[in-house]
C-alpha cells in the first residue's frame, strides 16, 4: 500500500438508535441541576484531578447527554470530590451531587 | 418523506436564470482536475446551442480558495470580486457565470453583504477605484454554470444522441447526485431547490432519461472542505466523508455519480483509489468503482461527443462499464492519445480497485 501520509479518520457520528439515554434520565432525576450546565468549562479548568489525569466533568456531562456511557463509567471515580468545581460553576450545578449520583445510577443500571 | 413530498418542497425554491449572453469565469482548479469540463460547457452553449458566451482574457482566482483557507480576508476578496465584476461590465455581458461552486457561493455572500451593507460596497468601490481606476456594475442575472445547463436541459435532451438508459435492458440507469456544499447551502434561495432538495442536477438526469436514487447521506459534504484537504494531516477527515458517502449509496448500486463542484468530482473519483489501497473496499461492480462526472461530461456524453474529447480517460474510476451500458462506442486504443495524436503513456495500474 502506497504511504499517504495519513489514515482514514474514525466516524464519530453518534447514533441515538444504538445509544441509551437511561444512565442520563436517571441522574437528571437525581440531580436536575445538570440540566442547567452550558458546557462552559469552568469546572475542568479548576478540577484538580484534571491536572494529572484526562477527566473533565464537562466532558462527561456531554457524554451522558449523548449516552456515550462508556467512557463516564470508567473515569467518574477518578473525582477526589473536592468541590472546587462546585465553587466555581456560573450555573450553579450541584457537581459534589452529581458525581456522587452518576456513581449511584451506574450500580443500580448495574453498568458495573 | 414521500417523492412527491420532496418535489413539493424543491418547487417554492425556484430562481431566475439568463438565457443568452454569459459572461463565463473559470474556475482556478477545474482545467488540471477534469480539463474538457469547461471546454465542454462552451462547446455546447456556443455549438449547439448557439448561445453567446464571453469570457475575458484578464480573469483571475475569485479568491475564494484563500478566503475559505482563511489566508484572505473578506475586504481583500471583496475588491478583487468588483474588479471581476468591472471585467464584466466592461465586455457588456451582464449574466455572471462562474464554472466553481465556490466561486459561485463567494459571488453570492458579496453581493448580499452589498445588500445588507450599502457603506461597505461605497468602501469597495472606492478601493477599487484607487487601485485600478474601474467601475462597475452588478450583474444583471447570478447563475452557476450548472444552472445555466439546468435551463437548458431539454434542449440537450432534444438534440441526444445517447440516453441514461441501459441499452441493453431498456431501464433507466441509476444515478446519484451530489450539490457542492456552497451552492445552495449558504443562500438556499439562491440554488434551484434549495439546500434540502437540490434540484438542479436531478432535472438533468431525468431529463435525460436516467432515475435518481434517494441515499442517506446524500446531502454530506464530499470532504472537499478547503481546511480538511489542504492540511496533510487533516486529509483522514476528507476521506472519511466521502467513505461515508460511498457506504450509505453502494447499497443502491447507483450506475454512476454526477456533480456540479470542482471539488466533488475530484474527491469522490480518487478517493475510490485511496479507500481501495487503505482498506481493500471499492464501491463499484466487479472490483471497480463507481463512476464519477461532472454535469458537462455527462451533458457531453448524451450528445454524442467522444469520451476521449470529454476527459474522461483522466479519471482514476473507469467510466468504460457506464459508456458500455449507455451503449456509446469508444475506441480503447486511442484512450491516451493527446489532441494531436502523439500517444500520452498509460497510467499506472492500481492493484486494489479494477480499471479498464
Amino acid at each position: 500500500m502506497p504511504d499517504f501520509g495519513y489514515k482514514i479518520s474514525k466516524d464519530r457520528q453518534i447514533n441515538f438508535d444504538e445509544n441509551s439515554k437511561n444512565l442520563f434520565a436517571e441522574v437528571a432525576m437525581r440531580e436536575p441541576s445538570v440540566y442547567r450546565c452550558i458546557s462552559c468549562g469552568t469546572c475542568a479548568a479548576t478540577c484538580s484531578a484534571a491536572q494529572f489525569t484526562s477527566y473533565s466533568l464537562r466532558k462527561m456531562i456531554l457524554l451522558l447527554k449523548r449516552g456515550e456511557d462508556k467512557e463516564v463509567i470508567t473515569s467518574v471515580s477518578r473525582c477526589m470530590l473536592c468541590g472546587k468545581c462546585q465553587l466555581a460553576c456560573p450555573m450553579g450545578v450541584n457537581t459534589r451531587n452529581l458525581i456522587l449520583s452518576i456513581q449511584n445510577a451506574i450500580k443500580k443500571l448495574s453498568h458495573v | 418523506m414521500l417523492q412527491e413530498g420532496k418535489k413539493a418542497l424543491w418547487k417554492e425554491y425556484q430562481k431566475e436564470i439568463a438565457d443568452d449572453r454569459y459572461f463565463y469565469v473559470r474556475s482556478c482548479v477545474r482545467q488540471n482536475f477534469f480539463p474538457a469540463s469547461e471546454t465542454t460547457f462552451l462547446r455546447i452553449l456556443t455549438e449547439e446551442l448557439g448561445k453567446s458566451v464571453y469570457e475575458h482574457p484578464h480573469h483571475t482566482s475569485c479568491s475564494g480558495v484563500g478566503y475559505h483557507s482563511d489566508v484572505i480576508p473578506f475586504e481583500t476578496t471583496m475588491t478583487m470580486v468588483a474588479r471581476q465584476f468591472a471585467l464584466m461590465t466592461e465586455s457588456g455581458f451582464m449574466n455572471f457565470v462562474p464554472s466553481c461552486i465556490t466561486s459561485f457561493g463567494l459571488y453570492t455572500e458579496v453581493l448580499e453583504t452589498w445588500h445588507h451593507f450599502p457603506e461597505v460596497e461605497a468602501r469597495i468601490r472606492e478601493t477599487l477605484r484607487k487601485a485600478t481606476g474601474r467601475e462597475f456594475e452588478k450583474p444583471a442575472n447570478l447563475a452557476h454554470a450548472s444552472d445555466i445547463i439546468y435551463k437548458l436541459r431539454n434542449e440537450i435532451a432534444d438534440r441526444a444522441k445517447y440516453k441514461l438508459v441501459n441499452h441493453n435492458t431498456g431501464q433507466p440507469l441509476r444515478g446519484v447526485e451530489h450539490i457542492g456544499c456552497h451552492y445552495a447551502k449558504m443562500f438556499p434561495h439562491k440554488g434551484v431547490g434549495g439546500a434540502e432538495y437540490p434540484y438542479v442536477l436531478v432535472g438533468m438526469i431525468e431529463s435525460w432519461g436516467g432515475e435518481v436514487v434517494d441515499y442517506p447521506e446524500r446531502r454530506h459534504c464530499c470532504g472537499f472542505g478547503f481546511r480538511q484537504y489542504l492540511v496533510k494531516a487533516n486529509r483522514g477527515y476528507s476521506v472519511a466523508s466521502s467513505k461515508k458517502k460511498f457506504e450509505s449509496m453502494a447499497p443502491y448500486k447507483p450506475d454512476f455519480i454526477l456533480t456540479n463542484c470542482p471539488g466533488c468530482p475530484y474527491f469522490l473519483d480518487r478517493w475510490q483509489y485511496a479507500i481501495a489501497e487503505m482498506e481493500g473496499t471499492t464501491y463499484g461492480e466487479d472490483g471497480m468503482g463507481i463512476p464519477v462526472l461532472t454535469y458537462e461530461e455527462l451533458a457531453g456524453l448524451v450528445l454524442g461527443y467522444d469520451p476521449w474529447d470529454l476527459g474522461l480517460q483522466v479519471h482514476q474510476v473507469s467510466v468504460e462499464p457506464l459508456l458500455d451500458k449507455m451503449g456509446i462506442p469508444y475506441n480503447s486504443s486511442k484512450k491516451y492519445l493527446g489532441k494531436n495524436g502523439k500517444f500520452l503513456g498509460v497510467p499506472f495500474k492500481p492493484a486494489a480497485i479494477k480499471v479498464c
